[in-house]
């Protein structure tokens, strides 16, 4: 009996640590901003970490959950910027409260990024394995090569949009009215957007992002798509729609990456489409891989240092991407490989027998 | 008429060097199952080495040529056995980002020894055969040189390749590892070589498609390969992955429908529909036009 | 051997033992003149079988029979190119393994299929999936369907876990579990669906004599709480012939004998197939 109280508890601890990790390192940078030793591009890095947190975090739903290697989710967070920055300015006007206008962009570029999800997930859940994950990478190429080609503005009579496959055309063709806004300028992106974002925003939305991904793999649905993951044929056969439960996940986790990428987008004054490419998709996927799949805590913690590290190397500078890229080989090499953590542990071992005279003796008893 | 056979050979050209791409990419994957991100920029430092040789040290280009695939060879093997072979028995997420990672690896490398501003590579080959005589140069179709070297060269590698792994030893072991590599090893096969020789091979063509690529379009920067190494792996995929006419196939196809696209329809769509045509073969043939699908055993 | 007359479908001559009890109601299934063709080659061909409601029926075969094959024909798991499939009296043709599932049959696999990263109960949870139902969203926000619904799941998986006495093993993943009970656990998942037909692919294998002494109870115990139907794949004789009230023996994909247990034992045809041609000779 005792023994069963002590696992409840550590079960509801598990879940909960993420949520308590995430308010206590908000409380933490909010102290360090008042107390003024948040340095000046550390304090430009918040609202960035807290997008590629949410980010990390949807894509570990589709990776570490459903067991799917996406490597175009960088095109999802484009469609939630690109919609997001084209609603805040549509509504600047409208709605002048910036928090309720970050709100509603957040949420547009949520919806889109969904829809797009949708879409997407119709051909793309078809698939397996590696060819699965190269169409996600065509996918994500396709939407920026899209956006590249959109020209937006916005005046009183509403949104104009133009799709400019040859090249010809230019937000003079938008033909805005007195006071109209231009907002994509296609291949330079989004240019003068106002920038709302904020740091409390980011961490409201990590929230949210672990409150409905670690409730939805607790719960019917998720319980199926991990089902799924493990065993497909069993899982059919017990009468589980793979597709039907895939499609869920998978929108759930584009959803959360239109958010990140309207957060994002509504924190820079310029935005081009070509920001979203194959490199960025490949970024988060570092974060999910070495955070651990599946595990929401890990992609928090390695989405904030890895995010972090390039700018912690800034003095080295020249260097900090050769680091960065060591870093990552060998993390991966630490963990995975036997004959590394052989070596690490033995490296452990030694340590501890410098440190402590002692173990020696215990040794030879562990070895009986 | 003579536009269109000008795009036909642009596009035969630039299929030819995604195809090179693409066998190596292939059988990277056919034998180690794993995504060889970092292929695209061996390219790269195929690249350089024989920009060095030839513009900086004046060698003749056969020379370069030889030089880039060696130190090619020697950069994929040692990649292989530091970085992919301690990872054998792990899972394939973890051989990608690895892979990833000896991609940042060898670009960040490049940018510090070569800087990040982009070279101008003069071609290997100069001059043009002239294939219909106009009045003015409208009317007229040529074909470089170096088109038709690069066509050439692909078609030997594709044809020296079916060869080698039908009927030598090595190829043999080569296909035997790609079914079961248990097994391989349960016959004898030493699968650590196997595998070494085929990144070796993978990282030769890479260095030749570094060359010919860099002749024809003649700007060479530390990310130089990234893009076509994607785009080469889109055609193994297009054409079956594993498969080593697939990839020659798929790279032919993928480089002419990039041709016509540009000139046809959009210069900045010319990737997406590179992409659709792919999404739409691989919902019709989930394995590729000549890859075959293995459903899975219960 | 004819089947089908101007499309109206004759019933197949079966010499399978229908039991006594099951006699005046429709079988559970019957299947009619059923195949399948990899390439040109004939993995299963002209299979027909009859399985009362209640009956334990065996499969069995040298290896290599097809036996498994018709598993995953019955279940669509393959899709076969001939003959049909009438479950409780309804025509599977044209329905997904989801759908069969739904419509009553229920399977183990023969090396085992397991949810490996679940736990035991969450495994059963799993096979619960279409009896209790709540949407995405309540259970996502916690809605009170959830919370009743969540209830409801745990009760039941803890039932069904009690069939085999796993409710201690409820907790442990479902990959840490010795081989025995991973085979009992997918038995419970299956009966978590509500077949009609369960289908049991090898269930004794890999067990020792005891344990299989102890599956033969449960699997009577199970048709009998349960009322429904088992079709088994075994090689393990001693279980056949102690359980099975009809037996079907399977070689090179053609059904070479049907009766009951002391039949088939006696049965030349049989004897040859498993001893080969020259044993009989001597």
């Amino acid at each position: 009996m005792k023994k069963l109280q002590k696992s409840n508890l550590q079960s509801v601890s598990g879940s909960a640590l993420p949520y308590i990790v995430v308010v206590a390192a908000f409380f933490i940078v909010t102290l360090l901003q008042k107390s003024g030793n948040l340095e000046q591009h550390m304090q430009g890095m918040l609202v960035p970490v807290c997008c590629y947190i949410v980010m990390a975090l949807s894509l570990n739903l589709t990776v570490g959950i459903m067991g799917e290697l996406s490597i175009g989710h960088a095109g999802f967070m484009s469609l939630g910027a690109f919609s997001g920055v084209v609603a805040s300015q549509s509504l600047i006007d409208a709605v002048p409260n910036t928090a309720l206008r970050l709100a509603l962009s957040i949420a547009c570029g949520a919806c889109v990024a969904a829809v797009g999800g949708f879409l997407i997930g119709l051909p793309v859940l078809r698939l397996r394995g590696d060819y699965l994950a190269i169409v996600t990478l065509a996918f994500g190429e396709i939407i920026r090569d899209i956006i590249t080609c959109l020209i937006v503005g916005h005046d009183k009579n509403g949104l104009h949009i133009l799709f400019n496959f040859r090249g010809t055309k230019t937000v003079a063709d938008l033909e805005l009215v007195e006071g109209g806004l231009p907002i994509i300028k296609g291949a330079q992106g989004a240019i003068g957007t106002t920038k709302i974002s904020s740091f409390g925003a980011g961490v409201i939305l990590i929230l949210i992002a672990l409150f409905i991904i670690l409730n939805f793999i607790k719960s019917r649905t998720g319980r199926a798509v991990i089902a799924i993951r493990d065993n497909r044929i069993a899982a059919e056969s017990v009468g589980v729609e793979v597709m039907k439960n895939k499609m869920i996940a998978f929108v759930i986790s584009t959803t959360l990456a239109g958010a990140a990428g309207a957060l994002y987008g509504l924190n820079y004054t310029s935005l081009a489409a070509d920001k979203f490419d194959f490199n960025k998709s490949i970024l988060v996927l570092v974060f999910v891989v070495l955070g651990g799949l599946g595990n929401m805590l890990g992609s928090i913690i390695s989405a904030t240092v890895l995010t972090l590290l390039p700018e912690v190397l800034r003095g080295f500078d020249q260097y900090r991407m050769l680091i960065y890229a060591i870093v990552l080989i060998l993390v991966m090499l630490a963990t995975n490989s036997p004959k590394m953590k052989a070596l690490l542990q033995k490296l452990l071992q030694d340590v501890k027998t410098l440190l402590f005279k002692a173990v020696p003796k215990r040794k030879s008893e562990g070895e009986v | 008429m003579i536009v269109f056979l000008s795009h036909l050979i642009n596009g035969l050209s630039l299929g030819s060097v995604y195809a090179i791409i693409a066998l190596g990419y292939t059988m990277v994957y056919g034998i180690a199952k794993m995504l060889n991100f970092a292929h695209g920029d061996v390219i790269m430092v195929g690249g350089y080495i024989s920009y060095i040789l030839m513009f900086n040290l004046g060698m003749p280009w056969w020379v370069a040529l030889l030089a880039a695939m060696l130190v090619c060879t020697l950069l994929g093997v040692l990649i292989e056995g530091f970085a992919y072979r301690p990872l054998r028995a792990a899972p394939s997420l973890a051989v990608l980002i690895t892979a990833i990672g000896v991609s940042y690896l060898l670009q960040n490398s490049a940018l510090l020894i070569w800087k990040s501003n982009p070279k101008s590579y003069p071609s290997i080959i100069e001059g043009s055969l002239m294939l219909i005589k106009g009045e003015t140069a409208s009317d007229s179709l040529s074909v470089t040189y170096i088109s038709l070297m690069t066509v050439g060269a692909c078609v030997i590698i594709m044809v020296g390749l079916t060869l080698f792994t039908s009927n030598t030893k090595m190829g043999k072991a080569m296909r035997a590892c790609s079914e079961d590599k248990g097994a391989a090893q349960l016959m004898g096969i030493n699968v650590n070589k196997t595998i070494s020789v085929t990144f070796a091979i993978g990282s030769a063509l890479a260095a030749v498609a570094g060359v010919l690529m860099c002749s024809s379009y003649p700007t060479l920067s530390p990310t130089t390969g990234s893009m076509p190494g994607i785009k080469a792996f889109t055609a193994a995929v297009f054409g079956g992955i594993g498969s080593i006419p697939g990839a020659f196939l798929g790279g032919l196809l993928i480089g002419l429908i990039e041709s016509f696209a540009k000139a046809y329809v959009s210069t900045q769509l010319a990737n997406t529909i590179v992409f659709a045509v792919l999404i739409i073969v691989l919902l019709i043939r989930p394995a590729g036009l000549l890859g075959k699908y293995v459903p899975e055993k219960v | 051997m004819k089947v089908f007359e101007k499309g109206k479908m004759v019933p197949v001559p079966s010499t399978s033992i229908i039991p006594e009890r099951d006699l005046g109601k429709p079988p559970v299934l019957e299947c009619v003149h059923l195949g399948i063709e990899f390439g040109g080659l004939k993995a299963v061909d002209d299979f027909n079988l009859t399985v009362g409601k209640t009956e334990i029926a065996g499969l069995i075969g040298p290896n290599g029979a097809g036996k498994t094959t018709v598993f995953n024909l019955l279940t669509k798991v393959y899709t076969p190119t001939h003959g049909t499939i009438m479950l409780d009296g309804h025509d599977t043709t044209g329905k997904s393994t989801v759908q069969i599932s739904k419509m009553g049959i229920a399977r183990t696999f023969q090396n085992i299929r397991l949810f490996n990263n679940m736990t035991v109960e969450e495994n059963v949870r799993v096979g619960l999936h279409n009896r209790i139902k709540y949407s995405t969203a309540e259970g996502i926000f916690r809605l009170p369907r959830f919370w009743t619904h969540e209830k409801e799941f745990h009760e039941r998986a803890m039932e069904l876990l009690s069939i085999f006495d796993m409710q201690d093993m409820a907790n442990i993943k479902a990959g840490n579990l010795p081989y025995g009970a991973q085979r009992r656990l997918e038995i419970v998942r299956a009966l978590a669906t509500n077949p009609k037909l369960l289908l049991l692919d090898e269930p004794a294998a890999g067990m020792n004599p005891n344990e299989t002494a102890e599956l033969m109870e449960n699997i009577v115990k199970i048709r009998d709480s349960f009322k429904i139907a088992v079709l088994l794949i075994e090689h393990d004789m001693k279980l056949v012939m102690g359980i099975c009230e009809g037996i079907c023996v399977l070689n090179f994909g053609r059904i070479i004998a049907k009766g009951t247990a002391e039949e088939i034992q006696n049965n030349p045809e049989v004897i040859k197939a498993y001893l080969g041609n020259n044993s009989m000779e001597e």
